[in-house]
């Protein structure tokens, strides 16, 4: 259940955000967690209320945006998608490969009132 | 409740133990590294002047923070583990600058963590210096047994966390005191998933396969063989005993992780440990 702490992680990350500001609440909150970061998002809506309860974000508007996996091979450079991290290249079959989405775990703005 | 460990009661707080000292350094204080929030409002409201040498200024300080009907945009674009990661790199600079040779063992419960540590130590005790960081939900059960061996040990209780990270290795070390050139165990939370998130500021991570379990768990858990660049498997005394194949594990975790190391050992008849205590040998030599 390693959600509790990204989603604990969150908040603490955009407390300190609001502090810095003097904001009063936060409005809207923008995430990008990658289908291939890790975290299961059902965990995740799960764990959210509980985390965000009597805090500056309780009234906040989440938007997730979840990126889907794409690779570049190593070998032929082909960019294909992938669903699971270990999909190998469906050009040269290689397993050698670069990440180049889908792995995102980031806040990337915050709207603060 | 604090919702990163659940500790609302005592028995779900985060501890760490150092064993062998009368519980003198037995941390049942509460331990969080969450910010609890305290609002301080600086409002400055003051004039004050700098006398320099051959000039003079005047600062007029009158900022009146309220935002309140302001709408801020903060387009932060920060990594939601970045302290966990911040962390992890100072703790990894501590160990390269000692030359402690620091490893983040990994695995599911029961696949003989403890029993390849318990034996790796008491064979190689003699030639390098070794220092363990036990993590478990609870109990000191782990500690007590490497305590027995004399080697610095601390236990470190997660409650409810079903993983270590930075934050605890830092504190933990603190109590350990590893000397230099030296081997220090990380012992993760038995478990898969949770653990492959969180950089503890290791050197390596070895993830740890028993073959009493199927040979698939790289298909099925593959953050933990992509993250890791060690495999050891463990049991293999058993084999003859088991349907069990050992090359299907290896394509299956070489799939998911082309560049891993594998191992094989027994922890019990002392198979294939030889070749395992040379590479522990050979990492802290300069």
């Amino acid at each position: 259940m390693h959600e509790l702490s990204v989603a604990t992680s969150i908040v603490k990350i955009v407390q300190q955000e609001v502090n810095k500001i003097k904001g009063k609440t936060v409005l809207e909150l923008y995430l990008e967690i990658g289908k291939l970061s890790g975290v299961e998002m059902d965990s995740f809506y799960f764990v959210w209320p509980q985390c965000i309860n009597g805090n500056v974000l309780a009234q906040t508007k989440l938007f997730v945006e979840e990126p889907i996996g794409r690779a570049r091979c190593a070998e032929c450079e082909t960019e294909f998608h992938i669903e699971k991290t270990f999909d190998s290249c469906p050009n040269c079959n290689s397993p050698f490969k670069e990440i180049i989405s889908g792995k995102e775990l980031k806040i990337k703005k915050i709207i603060i009132k | 409740m604090c919702t990163t460990c659940g500790c609302s009661s005592d028995e779900n707080e985060i501890r760490f133990t150092k064993i062998g000292e009368k519980q003198l350094h037995s941390h049942s204080g509460h331990y969080h590294t969450h910010d609890h929030n305290h609002d301080h409002h600086h409002d400055h409201h003051f004039d004050h002047d700098h006398d320099h040498d051959d000039h003079e200024h005047h600062h007029d300080h009158f900022h009146n923070h309220s935002h309140s009907h302001e709408i801020s945009v903060v387009q932060l674009e920060k990594d939601i583990l970045y302290k966990n990661q911040l962390t992890a790199e100072r703790n990894r600079g501590f160990f390269e600058a000692l030359n402690i040779f620091s490893v983040n063992l990994v695995s599911s419960p029961g696949s003989g963590k403890t029993s390849l540590l318990e034996r790796t130590i008491s064979d190689l005790k003699d030639k390098i210096a070794f220092s363990v960081i036990e993590g478990d939900q609870q109990t000191t059960n782990d500690a007590d047994r490497i305590h027995k061996l004399n080697v610095p040990v601390v236990q470190i209780n997660t409650g409810k966390g079903c993983h270590l990270d930075s934050e605890m290795i830092s504190r933990a070390v603190k109590e350990l005191k590893p000397v230099q050139d030296s081997v220090l165990m990380i012992e993760n939370v038995g478990n898969l998933v949770c653990p492959a998130m969180f950089d503890l500021g290791e050197l390596k991570r070895i993830v740890i396969i028993s073959v009493t379990e199927g040979e698939d768990k790289p298909l099925k858990y593959p953050d933990m063989f992509s993250g890791s660049q060690i495999c050891i498997i463990n049991k293999i005394d058993l084999l003859p005993y088991l349907k069990f194949d050992l090359e299907k594990l290896k394509e299956y975790a070489k799939k998911v992780n082309p560049h891993l190391t594998f191992f094989e050992v027994s922890a019990t008849s002392g198979e294939g440990l030889s070749a395992w205590y040379d590479y522990l040998t050979q990492s802290i030599k300069k």
